[in-house]
């Protein structure tokens, strides 16, 4: 009996996040009596399962058929494996990836599941799970029914587990390609090339609304800001809408789910959907010229100006 | 071609919702309700897709839920469905379920296509649209933010993920979820909405469905979140950085 945690990773490296999902996986298994184990899936994965298998068993689906990560594929794979090894659960990182592949995999299993969880606990021997709704305003506590439970986590709730001791073993999945589905076809991923840490995995996180009017003027404050603290950079909606930032770095209810140690608003008013999305960070901090702008009701420290003054001014005194 | 677009009702975005104080659910006999903004971007562009594909595309938006969900439908036809359907279920829903009745609706109907939200603006589950896809055993194209026909059966969908934009190209029947940036969904108009009270909507009883999914996920408790904080105005930049180094040590 296993608890799978299925791990994203780049090619080279586990995504940090599903370090996070292991070590609510390792929890759940030293309760039952099961063994944590992660799965990894794609082509080439010689130095992520090496890296993998720092911190747990790792099972090892290795296929060109498995280059690219469709839903389809992807999702019976992780069918097949957690049928195989009898899991008792499934975990992953609350990503774009495993929001797409889970629950697909969870109705191959006719299994329940419970997305974004943010915390747990026991009743009577039964998994209580928390999980945020309405755009954070509610916290909801839920079981599930039947085995095995589907669960992906937000990583920033749950600290990453360490390496173990001894690298643990590699088992080897062999990919049966008659039995794959030929569904998709993967055409390509756009990106923007970034030297800054992943917006859902950093310390610290600099965001700008409205005020910034074009991609120059953003990055001239907001991703200097960043740069400055070594942060990521995010942003509203709005601004994703007016073209002016990559949608990858939306921050809200319905684009990234942020909790870093430092969130620092730059000119933006803090609409419901905003604050879903970051009001679980640590320390934050509001810049805005509207003394009465939302944000500050969610701040820890609030400034009231005019960010293009006051940005130069705090990256001088964090110069100091 | 036939476009099934599930349409869900839920509390307008615009308001805050109050939880009970006993924890079981949300206060909403107040509470405006709504199409879900992400099932309205689905329908726009389902009839997007008729409008450019001419007379023969059918458009129908599917409501599961009690007699109240009527009102969401009407809108759905007043905005330009051709047709509505409602699912009577007297309780709400959980995705597995919600999958497994439109799937059955699926199997009666056989559209070429199933356009729904990528989650729902109350749970924020984000599950069913690929739930549903999994137990047709048919492709899924979620988060879409653009989406082509290439070939009368074959679609290349932009899906929005963590990483950037992925492009993929799916074969019809599908299931493809909606995100925020494929359309700005139209208003139904006055006059749309008078007349789509005279509509017939169908209505089918789960039992004639022949499906009586049983919910996997039972919400035990719900809680109101309240934000704590109480906001320490600064005077400039140099104090604020004092404080984030000395106080709130951050950085």
């Amino acid at each position: 009996m296993s608890i799978l945690v299925v791990a994203e990773h780049d090619g080279a490296h586990a995504r940090p996040g599903s370090f996070s999902a292991l070590a609510v996986a390792r929890d759940l298994a030293t309760r039952s009596g099961e063994r944590a184990e992660l799965l990894v899936v794609g082509s080439g994965l010689d130095s992520v399962a090496a890296d993998a298998a720092r911190f747990a068993p790792v099972i090892v689906v290795d296929s060109p058929l498995l280059a690219n990560p469709t839903a389809d594929r992807y999702a019976q794979i992780i069918a097949d494996v957690a049928k195989a090894r009898e899991a008792g659960s499934i975990v992953a990182n609350s990503t774009t990836f495993a929001k797409d592949i889970l629950p697909r995999a969870s109705a191959l299993l006719s299994a329940a599941m419970a997305g974004d969880v943010t915390g747990y606990s026991f009743m009577n021997g039964e998994l209580l799970l928390r999980r945020p709704m309405y755009a954070g305003a509610a916290m909801a506590t839920v079981a599930l029914t039947g085995q095995p439970l589907v669960i992906t986590v937000r990583a920033s709730a749950f600290p990453a587990a360490e390496p173990l001791a001894q690298p643990g073993e590699r088992i080897v999945w062999n990919v049966d390609a008659s039995t794959l589905p030929n569904h998709t076809e993967y055409v390509g991923l756009e990106s923007r090339p970034t030297l800054r840490p992943e917006l859902t995995e950093a310390r610290v996180v600099v965001s700008g609304g409205r005020p910034f009017r074009t991609g120059e003027e953003f990055e001239k404050y907001v991703g200097r800001l960043a740069d400055a603290l070594n942060g990521a950079t995010g942003c509203t909606r709005a601004l994703v809408d007016a073209g002016i930032a990559p949608n990858e770095w939306q921050v809200g209810q319905t684009g990234k789910v942020v909790a870093p140690q430092l969130y620092v608003a730059l000119g933006i008013s803090g609409a419901v959907q905003h604050l879903a999305g970051m009001k679980n960070s640590r320390v934050v901090v509001a810049v805005n010229s509207d003394p009465e702008a939302p944000m500050f009701s969610v701040a820890t420290y609030g400034l009231v100006g005019d960010v293009r003054q006051i940005v130069p001014e705090l990256i001088r005194e964090l110069g100091q | 071609m036939k476009i099934l677009v599930p349409t869900k009702r839920v509390p307008s975005t615009d308001e805050g919702v109050r939880i009970r104080p006993d924890g079981s659910g949300i206060e909403d006999a107040t509470l405006v309700h709504i199409i879900n903004p992400f099932d309205a971007i689905a329908l726009e562009e389902a009839l997007h897709i008729r409008e450019q594909h001419g007379s023969g595309v059918e458009v129908t938006a599917v409501g599961i839920g009690n007699a109240d969900f009527e009102s969401e439908l009407r809108t759905a036809l007043a905005m330009g469905a051709d047709r509505a359907i409602r699912v009577d279920f007297d309780v709400a829903l959980d995705p597995w379920s919600v999958a497994q009745v439109l799937a059955s609706i699926v199997r009666r109907e056989n559209p070429d296509m199933v356009l729904m939200g990528k989650q729902a603006v109350d749970d924020d589950c984000n599950q069913a649209g690929q739930m549903l896809a999994g137990l047709l055993d048919w492709p899924q194209a979620t988060f879409a933010s653009k989406i082509e026909f290439i070939e009368p059966a074959r679609l290349s969908v932009a899906r929005e993920t963590d990483r950037g934009l992925e492009t993929v190209i799916v074969r019809l029947p599908a299931v493809v979820t909606t995100d925020l940036r494929l359309n700005e969904p139209r208003y139904a108009s006055l006059p749309a909405l008078m007349k789509a009270k005279k509509r017939p909507i169908e209505t089918i009883s789960h039992r004639d469905l022949g499906v009586s999914p049983e919910p996997k996920v039972r919400i035990v408790h719900l809680e109101q979140v309240a934000i704590d904080r109480v906001c320490v105005r600064v005077a400039d930049a140099a104090e604020l950085v004092r404080r984030l180094r000395y106080e709130a040590k951050v950085i």
